[in-house]
């Protein structure tokens, strides 16, 4: 099972994506998936140096995805705002340092998307020989918000996910 | 496009509206990417393209094809998937990489060192 099957969760949105793709449920594509959903993830095994990270609480991710997906919209128009109306002088974009508690890659990973994905801010690095993450926000008003807002709404959450809630 | 015109009245008002707000927010990440001053707040501009953006645009496009062809269409969503996994990690290779071309190219106007978490390597 273990071997033939290393990441049943890899596995499962792979078989989907290729149902999706060919938008059907007939069997012969049910056969295919489902070989590309076993051969794929273990044949690309030796390009996941990393122990994948099982899930501790898929109810915290659940409810990460619905707070990023409002975050990100409710971004989306105040960037569209700044654009439209703020003078040029008006933004004031800056470096930020944010130190983290996450160490888990896979978390880190997923950190870096979400905050990515939202717009007004861009994860740029974690600092080398530290543990701050340097970001760039678009619009700063208040330096200490930002550091409270990604450590409580989103780090939080993610070391739930990952590291069963231990800070 | 003459199927168009078979579309119930209330997907349509759904379809069209998605569609001008999704061209309207890419216009402004356009416009955005041409009017802002420098490199660093240019990056945010096609943030909103590639999230809300498309989001409305495939948004769109599932609910016109899931009602003209009367079967749910959703494989848009592996184009929204695809989009929120590649795009982070474009940004974040730009803006390093920006990032320490200004540090060692000494550019003092670009705003590499606002907020003082870089500094340019003579002044360390």
């Amino acid at each position: 099972m273990k071997r033939w099957l290393p990441s049943p969760w890899l596995s499962l949105v792979l078989f989907l994506t290729w149902l999706l793709l060919n938008q059907t449920v007939h069997p012969a594509h049910l056969l295919l998936g489902g070989l590309l959903a076993i051969g794929i993830p273990v044949l690309a095994r030796p390009l996941r140096p990393l122990v994948p990270t099982p899930l501790r609480n898929p109810g915290a991710l659940l409810r990460l995805a619905v707070m990023s997906f409002i975050e990100i919209v409710r971004s989306c128009f105040n960037v569209s705002g700044i654009i439209l109306f703020g003078g040029k002088a008006g933004v004031n974009s800056q470096f930020i340092r944010i130190p983290l508690d996450l160490r888990d890659p896979y978390g880190l990973a997923l950190l870096s998307c979400l905050i990515n994905s939202t717009p007004g801010t861009v994860w740029v690095e974690i600092l080398p020989d530290s543990d701050e993450l340097a970001l760039h926000v678009f619009d700063l008003h208040d330096e200490q918000w930002w550091v409270d807002t990604i450590k409580t709404r989103y780090e939080g959450p993610i070391m739930e996910i990952f590291e069963g809630g231990r800070r | 496009m003459s199927a168009a015109a078979d579309l119930p009245v209330w997907a349509a008002v759904i379809v069209a509206a998605l569609l001008v707000l999704g061209g309207a927010i890419v216009l402004i990440g356009a416009l955005g990417l041409m009017r802002l001053p420098n490199f660093y707040q240019r990056i945010h501009g096609p943030a909103i393209t590639v999230t809300l953006g498309a989001g409305c645009l495939l948004v769109a496009s599932m609910v016109y094809f899931s009602v003209l062809q009367e079967r749910p269409v959703i494989h848009e969503l592996i184009i929204s998937v695809f989009i929120l996994m590649t795009a982070p990690v474009v940004a974040m290779l730009i803006m390093r990489a920006a990032v320490y071309r200004d540090l060692r190219a000494r550019r003092h106007d670009t705003g590499a060192v606002s907020g003082n978490v870089y500094r340019f390597p003579d002044e360390e």
